[in-house]
């Protein structure tokens, strides 16, 4: 069995990492850190692990060597302490911020602050495999992914791939996300006499995980507008774009069906019939599928791109999952056959 | 076994054996109707499918 450990895992991305790992059958989990919950069950944290695991919370100063590390911490711990923490593992998955940037000066522009460990940068592999399955299977460092940025470029990926777009026009991602993105901590903002029943745009433009969708679309002029819902998880990005003169829908279904048929937790959701015709993200509720469709205005080449993903999984823990079987050269899909529930 | 294109979304689609012409199959990608308009060859063409609107 190989050991993994998780430095950081009271949080909601490190429970639904535990949740995972706990149901993979080539790991063992070592240890799980968090300081605030030294010495507690983790189920009494994340209480659907109860009967699942005894593991307690480690204290992060006695973290044990291990055969990979997955770091689930707020944004900012990873690359102050990626030093101490690559002497634990050869192989790193982050599931934060730290280093999904390939550039340190990107970086500052988006995060507002100089990056502490600007030398590990390019060490890291963007942690997509939809985007970079190769490296990443030969990576010793995988950076986590922002899940409206994982949302915003897989509702791009087969138009960018295929180059259908029309890159003169900007495209604008609007995008609705669940509760659960805020994480575990809490604010104001998240009692549920303020979050239940919101339809609240929180961020129309500037967000972070927008360098994301620039670094990795290659597009320049994007912009990401954020609108709380009343989910607890769930990311639906729709994206407004042109596409070049002449791409017919049929050219689509092509770039789609191309993309779909390369990864495996891919969809193209398109249907002429039923309830779910579009993609929706509470179906995808524990999976880690990442539904897409589109919708082409043929008398002037506006096209609606729509990606809808779990962000808990897609969005975090299930990518990082899926990245740790490429670097293991297991099957991706490995401890993530869930396919979700229905209804829910 | 015999293959058509489906003209909405261009998948290749195998029809079953016994398939008959006028029978109406479904575009197992995109899901639209088609009518099987011949079997030697094999053909099919958009079948006209109800217009909902999901109550919104």
């Amino acid at each position: 069995m190989v050991t993994v450990s998780i430095i950081g895992g009271s949080g909601y991305g490190g429970g639904e990492l535990l949740r995972l790992l706990l149901g993979h059958p080539n790991v063992e989990i070592n240890q799980v850190t968090s300081r605030s919950r030294v010495g507690e069950y983790v189920y009494q944290t994340h209480p659907n692990l109860r009967k699942r695991t005894q593991l307690k919370f480690s204290d992060p100063s006695q973290l044990e060597p291990v055969d990979i590390l997955f770091l689930a911490q707020p944004h900012g711990q990873a690359q102050k302490n990626i030093d101490e923490y690559s002497k634990l593992a050869s192989k790193i998955i982050d599931l934060a911020a730290d280093f999904r940037l390939r550039d340190a000066d990107f970086y500052e522009k988006w995060y507002g602050e100089k990056h502490a460990a600007p030398e590990w940068l390019s060490k890291f592999v963007y942690g997509l495999p939809e985007l970079h399955r190769e490296e990443i299977a030969k990576a010793s460092y995988i950076s986590g992914v922002g899940c409206n940025a994982t949302a915003s470029n897989l509702a791009l990926l087969p138009l960018v791939k295929a180059d259908l777009l029309d890159l003169s026009f900007p495209i604008f991602i609007e995008i609705k996300v669940g509760s659960s993105e805020g994480g575990a901590e809490g604010n104001s903002g998240s009692l549920h006499a303020e979050r239940a029943n919101v339809i609240r745009t929180f961020s129309a433009f500037g967000h972070r995980h927008t360098a994301e969708v620039i670094q990795e679309m290659g597009v320049k002029d994007v912009s990401l507008t954020m609108t709380a819902v009343d989910l607890v998880r769930g990311v639906l990005a729709t994206a407004h774009a042109k596409v070049k003169p002449g791409v017919a829908t049929k050219d689509l279904w092509k770039a789609y069906r191309a993309v779909a048929n390369e990864n495996p937790f891919v969809r193209v959701v398109k249907e002429q019939r039923g309830i779910y015709r579009v993609p929706e993200p509470k179906i995808l509720a524990g999976s880690n599928y990442a539904d897409l469709g589109f919708e082409l205005d043929e008398s002037n080449g506006h096209i609606v791109a729509m990606c809808a993903i779990d962000n808990l999984m897609k969005g975090a823990s299930g990518t990082a999952v899926q990245c740790m079987n490429l670097m293991m050269g297991w099957d991706e899909t490995t401890g993530l056959e869930f396919m979700g529930l229905h209804p829910i | 076994m015999s293959t058509v294109t489906c003209p909405e979304c261009e998948a290749q689609i195998e029809l079953a054996a016994g398939t008959e012409a006028g029978e109406i199959i479904v575009c197992p990608d995109c899901g639209v109707d088609l009518e099987v308009t011949s079997i030697e060859p094999a053909a099919v063409q958009l079948a006209p499918m109800e217009q909902e609107d999901w109550g919104e």
